[in-house]
């Protein structure tokens, strides 16, 4: 994996453009079988765009992004980035999971240090940058703290500021906020595009909350039920700045909802009765 | 403002950060009020009182009825006769030379066969943890050697490297390697799967994950198997002395038995359990240094000292 890093700037060269053309991926299942995350999928994301990935739940969302970070390949299409193929990590990705990431056993300081460390930046560099990013997300005074005692929102800062701190073109974000409470999910989110406005990467975040996504995003892409395959694009045309708690409240925002959630609404339901089904 | 926790560690709270998100836990442990500190303590006093009352009870016991001619002491020993054995082995020496070289020969190839089975576990547990290939091919015979009793292969290592301290070490690593490699490998498999993908992507090399991510998660499971692989190396040497040695606290054991002298053999028992206990009670301490990033457990609350 080292050895497919540019050996350029801690973000790379490029863009950011993503681009993934007819993708299909299939996963083999432990009895032989096998099982279609992704079919005939096609996605741009545009240099610096904020892209939002809705769908029912367990339909591939997250799969995407795996394609486009390089920890999975593609079975059928291509997947580039900077229009060249993804061939393992990219030097230029930074990723948010939806379940704690961080190293439980480092200190906030560490953890935040750890990207430029791997990368090989003297430790004396890689300590002052984690520091400032630190200050930037609100967590000054907490450098020495563990992330079991940190609270939720607080370790999902760190995660962020682990991420950022790389200055990655392409922000990959997984679900990041689903384990939040609301009232701390929509600070996060606030924090999120004020950062996102700093270094502009381009972002595909994906979340099964529609609220959040046209709040955030700059274009929201709708997956079907699995096998994902795209079913509807939509241009979310609110301007920015925005506060993601008051923006929800504009007419815009909730003729844009209603559209959405028309596209989606079906796909729920097939996802839903699949499941209902199954339980039977 | 710092708060004292139960563990007597004082920690500080920062001044900064948002009011809206208070860090969860430095409240939880630090605020203990002072009645449930003080039920803590009488707990604790409890259980001090009760264990000390069972001690008493197994002993004095033994003891009278030794005295008491209601079991034969010539058999069963009793507390008396152990203490005494000792007081003589440690002022006028056991047939084999000074008590104190024995304790010493028979813990130096209890530690050398510890530590050098320890790193032999964690390197093989490690590497066939992290190399499915390595694996799959080893699998059988890590299966087929650990069937085996092995404590028959210290007549082997008797016979190979002769009645000196390197047969003892051999047996003890033998029977330390197992148990740490086996928890070595299985928490080297539980590794999250995210924290790896994650450390990846932020740029860590393959030797990096391994250092930075693997061995310290896998370090919990790790620790866990030193506290009962220090017995099996004392096992080891003692056994290997057992079968054939010049010295060490097992050649006490047989010659205590072959001149049927039961309170020589519960003699070395008795130092054979402080050596153990003082063993249990370094490791320990290990862990709690190793391990101080994990928040704080219930049971750690309360058995600590």
């Amino acid at each position: 994996m080292a050895t497919s890093r540019s050996q350029e700037s801690p973000g790379g060269s490029g863009t950011g453009a993503i681009e993934l053309r007819n993708v299909t991926k299939r996963f083999r299942t432990p009895d032989g079988g096998a099982y279609t995350a992704l079919r005939d999928l096609d996605l741009t994301v545009a240099p610096g765009e904020f892209c939002a990935v809705v769908g029912p739940t367990g339909c591939g969302k997250s799969t995407t992004l795996t394609l486009v970070a390089g920890l999975e390949r593609a079975t059928e299409g291509q997947v580039l980035v900077d229009d060249s193929p993804v061939r393992g990590i990219g030097s230029g990705i930074g990723f948010v999971f939806q379940t704690d990431a961080v190293l439980p056993w480092k200190t906030v300081l560490a953890n935040v240090a750890a990207g430029p460390l791997f990368r090989g930046e003297a430790r004396k560099d890689a300590l002052a940058a984690a520091r400032d990013w630190l200050r930037r997300v609100g967590l000054s005074g907490f450098e020495n703290h563990h992330p079991h005692q940190l609270s939720g929102g607080m370790r999902k800062r760190v995660a962020l500021a682990q991420s950022l701190i790389n200055e990655p073109r392409i922000l990959l974000m997984d679900e990041p906020f689903s384990a939040l409470d609301v009232q701390t999910r929509s600070i996060m989110s606030d924090e999120l595009l004020a950062l996102w406005e700093v270094t502009r990467p381009s972002v595909v975040f994906v979340t099964h909350d529609l609220e959040e996504a046209i709040a955030l995003a700059d274009k929201v892409v709708v997956l079907t039920a699995g096998p994902a395959t795209v079913k509807d694009v939509f241009t979310v045309d609110l301007p920015r700045p925005r506060t993601v708690q008051e923006i929800r409240f504009e007419p815009r925002f909730v003729e844009l909802y209603q559209q959405i959630w028309e596209s989606l609404r079906d796909e729920v339901q097939v996802a839903y009765a699949r499941t209902a089904t199954l339980a039977k | 403002m710092s708060i004292s926790t139960p563990e007597g560690d004082v920690r500080t709270d920062p001044t900064t950060g948002k009011p809206a998100e208070t860090a969860e836990s430095s409240g939880r442990n630090g605020f203990l009020d002072v009645g449930a500190r003080r039920a803590v303590r009488r707990r604790r006093l409890l259980v001090r009182a009760i264990q000390l009352g069972l001690f008493v009870a197994i002993f004095g016991g033994w003891q009278l009825s030794s005295s008491m001619g209601w079991i034969d002491s010539f058999f069963f020993g009793s507390p008396s006769g152990i203490v005494d054995q000792l007081t003589t082995w440690a002022q006028s020496g056991t047939d084999a030379g000074s008590l104190w070289e024995q304790i010493g020969v028979t813990l130096e190839e209890a530690v050398l066969g510890f530590v050098i089975g320890v790193l032999l576990g964690i390197v093989c547990g490690v590497a066939l943890g992290r190399v499915r290939l390595l694996a799959e091919v080893f699998a059988p015979y890590i299966k087929a050697i650990n069937a085996v009793p092995r404590i028959v292969l210290g007549s082997v290592f008797i016979v190979v490297l002769g009645f000196g301290l390197s047969s003892k070490v051999a047996l003890a690593i033998v029977l330390v390697f197992f148990v740490v490699f086996f928890n070595a490998f299985q928490g080297t498999r539980e590794v999250d799967r995210n924290l790896i993908a994650n450390a990846r992507i932020l740029g860590a090399s393959s030797a990096q994950v391994t250092w930075q991510v693997v061995l310290p998660s896998a370090l919990t499971w790790i620790i866990a198997s030193l506290h009962s692989s220090f017995g099996f190396a004392l096992i080891g040497a003692i056994v290997g002395e057992f079968l054939g040695a010049d010295k060490g606290l097992g050649l006490l054991v047989r010659q205590a038995q072959g001149n049927f002298n039961i309170d020589g053999v519960f003699a070395a028992m008795v130092i054979m359990a402080v050596l153990a206990l003082v063993a249990e009670a370094a490791i320990s301490r290990l862990e709690r240094r190793l391990l101080a990033w994990r928040p704080p457990q219930l049971s750690d609350m309360e058995t600590a000292a």
